[in-house]
């Protein structure tokens, strides 16, 4: 494909399925504004993060939130963000410390900025504590060091770990289980999940990252984008169904509709 | 306007972005490397705000002589060190920032990573423990795999009903079959994920991340 060609035409297949996926979205979104509810069904990780802040709270003891290693143009950093943005409105009721370190000096920033809107949207801007969200490293593991560390010496209650994060997740997931924190845990990087399924309580796979936010704000117009998503996986899951079955018996290799 | 203009502001990026992938042309791609260009800005800005955090964070910590403080000593004076020593010395390939570079930084760095290798061994006692089916599966899936990838995995093979399979051709099976099926099944639900996400910021109805202004 040469630099002056208008319309990368290998591409058509993801331009016309983002489409598609975008006009469900709009769709949905729409009649959410017009009043219709959706039945949304239940994360289990999701619910538990009201029990695991109540826990902190009971306990005495901070919740430490990590926004994953990448920055703010990672999709996963910012559903990371607004699911913070829902935790940190319940700590601010239950009157908990939250500690956020950060490896990303953009993502502090937002993560600053979110804390803050939330703190006051609760009622208890004068609880905030800029400091609480910190610059650690940049370093991969400098920032497992130091997320570690702080494990070990403040005994969080409940560890928060949503985001994209790498081979350093095993490690803080596993130092947090040895402390014997409640955790929490949601990520896009299919590697990862092992270590956090088997070290956390809870584990949000792939997509319900994404849904975090919409499902512990409620949000209606939200509701309707995660709506979007699950009729998008029953179209993709019907076609992948009737594309094998005809591509298996031979009557048609839809393939064949894909770029080389 | 301070509600309305980061809104619109990143509908209007975010639609050139999303343009730029499909057209290869100007002026997509020259907007494309210019947000590029700006992220490397607004990065080298954020830094000196994460300097000041990691400055402030643990100077107060110092200052009040909260708990385990001495750590904090520690982290401020790594830190000055390997600011100014390049500046005095007008150099990072040797010097004082060079040995501090190659034998602390470097070896501590290896050290966390080494330690991932305690970390796979704990976890995965815990997660081979057949206390379940399901558990049972998964343990004798992970000493098939195990067992396939390594040289002596290649000479051992079950026999069912009179057919022979190695373990090797056993070990790319589950990692071919089922593990990529759940694989792309999870990658399917992460593009619709980030699809959805991006679309909500695009048209606005997702304004946690602005934060107070929103």
């Amino acid at each position: 494909m040469g630099e002056t060609a208008w319309f990368d035409t290998s591409r058509i297949a993801e331009f016309v399925t983002a489409l598609a996926f975008g006009i469900l979205v709009v769709w949905f979104v729409t009649h959410a504004r017009r009043g219709r509810s959706f039945f949304i069904r239940p994360i289990p990780g999701l619910e538990a993060i009201d029990e695991a802040v109540g826990r902190a709270t009971e306990m005495g003891r901070p919740i430490l939130y990590c926004p994953g290693l990448d920055s703010m143009d990672e999709v996963a950093t910012v559903a990371s963000m607004n699911i913070l943005g829902q935790v940190a409105r319940k700590v601010a009721e239950y009157e908990t410390p939250i500690m956020v370190p950060n490896r990303d000096p953009i993502v502090m920033t937002v993560a600053q900025e979110v804390v803050r809107d939330a703190f006051t949207e609760a009622g208890r801007p004068d609880l905030y504590r800029p400091g609480d969200i910190y610059y650690s490293t940049y370093s991969q593991f400098g920032y497992a060091a130091n997320v570690c560390g702080t494990m070990i010496r403040e005994r969080p209650a409940t560890n928060l770990y949503f985001g994209r994060f790498y081979a350093e997740s095993l490690v803080l997931a596993e130092t947090g289980n040895m402390t014997g924190a409640i955790q929490i845990a949601g990520t896009d990087a299919d590697a990862q999940l092992p270590f956090f399924i088997t070290a956390c309580d809870y584990t949000l796979i792939g997509e319900e990252l994404y849904a975090g936010s919409v499902y512990l704000s409620r949000e209606p117009l939200l509701l309707g984008t995660l709506r979007a998503q699950d009729l998008a996986k029953i179209v993709l899951l019907v076609i992948l169904v009737v594309g094998s079955l005809l591509s298996i018996t031979g009557i048609w290799d839809v393939r064949s509709l894909l770029p080389e | 306007m301070k509600r309305t203009a980061p809104i619109v502001f990143g509908f209007v990026v975010g639609m050139i972005m999303f343009l730029q992938y499909f057209i290869p042309h100007a002026p997509f791609t020259t907007a494309y490397s210019l947000v590029l260009d700006w992220k490397q800005v607004v990065f080298g800005m954020t830094l000196i705000l994460g300097i000041v955090s990691l400055v402030r964070h643990h100077g107060t910590k110092v200052q009040r002589r909260e708990k385990d403080w001495a750590y904090s000593v520690v982290v401020l004076l790594g830190f000055a060190v390997m600011a100014i020593a390049p500046i005095v010395q007008r150099t990072t390939e040797g010097g004082i920032y060079g040995w501090m570079f190659d034998h602390v930084q470097a070896p501590m760095q290896a050290t966390m990573f080494a330690l991932l290798a305690f970390y796979v061994a704990s976890a995965s006692y815990r997660a081979f423990r057949a206390r379940s089916v399901q558990a049972a599966l998964l343990l004798l899936a992970g000493i098939t795999v195990m067992l396939g990838r390594v040289p002596i995995g290649e000479m051992m093979a079950i026999h069912v009903a009179g057919h022979e399979f190695s373990l090797a051709t056993l070990s790319s099976w589950i990692l071919d079959v089922p593990n990529m099926a759940a694989k792309r099944g999870i990658l399917i639900g992460v593009g619709l994920g980030v699809t959805a996400t991006a679309l909500k910021i695009l048209l606005g109805i997702e304004r946690t991340y602005l934060g107070r202004s929103a």
